[in-house]
């Protein structure tokens, strides 16, 4: 039962710490917007916190990091490989789009 | 009979198991997220194509109120998607009154995020914003900005619906404790979209 108790104790602090880490890499979000960086540098910044973000959200809260391997791999290659298929057509002419703006 | 159960045992596959080891409330959750998640890939997508390609984009979000309030809103769901998995942990510990207070806790946060949003829609709306008009530029941000937001708005609202009904049917033993669970899923979902949506519309107006 102690043992029980322990095991929960470690959890709850596991998804505070989560939290606390989210909250950081949203406020370090926030500075980053900021500050001049060059478009790319930012847009990159941003999306790589966000991804990480995300995968955090998943792993802990979503308990997909508990869950058998299989269901990741059934569920996550799928989403990236469709967003890269949207992506590949769109973002050539989103960069040339930019450089045309000088 | 004996023989059976050893060849379920032995391939995952075989048909009477769980190959992912989850109930089939659960999978069909994931399986609606992930599709739901390509939706709104495509949004926010659109909506950053079309930014750039409209140099009169506007740029309405300061530092105060938009952004500070964005913040707000951000920490609101991040801190109700906290009290969600807080709900599950006393679930599955068997705390049935303990588990329904979490979930209202987490409805709390979701109700204080669409107060916010909606604030914000208004602003933008007194400034004379809709979908087909704006007084600074392009005319597509209002379009792209009120349906990516839109969306996600809605999806909190179902999801403060969901989680009221799971709280009142899990306090009264109608629900066990994977309908939290999945309710969970969902609600962590939309607080993953908005960790998307937060930087690319809001604090990228900065940059671009």
């Amino acid at each position: 039962m102690s043992d029980e108790v322990a095991h929960e104790s470690h959890g709850n602090r596991l998804y505070l710490t989560v939290w606390v880490v989210l909250l950081v890499m949203t406020a370090l979000e926030v500075v980053l917007a900021y500050v001049a960086l060059s478009v790319t540098v930012m847009l990159v910044t941003l999306l790589g916190l966000s991804i990480f973000k995300a995968a955090l959200i998943m792993a802990y809260f979503m308990h997909l990091r508990f869950e058998k391997f299989s269901l990741t791999l059934t569920l996550v290659p799928m989403l990236v490989l469709c967003i890269f298929l949207i992506v590949v057509f769109f973002m050539p002419d989103s960069m040339r789009l930019l450089e045309m703006r000088g | 009979m004996a023989q059976h159960a050893q060849g379920a045992a032995v391939s995952s596959w075989g048909g009477g198991g769980r190959p992912y080891a989850i109930g089939s409330k659960k999978l069909g959750m994931w399986l609606f997220i992930i599709s739901d998640a390509l939706t709104f890939s495509v949004l926010i997508l659109a909506y950053t194509y079309v930014r750039i390609s409209n140099p009169d984009w506007p740029r309405p979000f300061e530092l105060w109120p938009s952004i500070t309030m964005a913040t707000v809103m951000t920490f609101c769901l991040l801190s109700s998607s906290v009290t969600m998995v807080m709900a599950v942990l006393s679930g599955q510990r068997g705390d049935r009154g303990k588990t329904a207070i979490w979930i209202w806790a987490t409805v709390a946060g979701g109700v204080a995020f669409i107060v916010l949003h909606s604030n914000e829609w208004l602003e933008l709306i007194h400034h004379g914003v809709t979908p087909f008009s704006n007084p600074w530029g392009s005319p597509l941000f209002g379009a792209t900005f009120f349906t990516l937001t839109g969306l996600h708005m809605t999806h909190v609202t179902i999801g403060v619906i969901y989680l009221a009904v799971v709280a009142l049917g899990f306090k009264r033993g109608k629900y066990d404790t994977e309908d939290v669970e999945v309710s969970g899923l969902y609600w962590h979902f939309v607080d993953l979209v908005w960790m998307f949506i937060f930087p690319m519309v809001y604090l990228l107006s900065n940059v671009v």
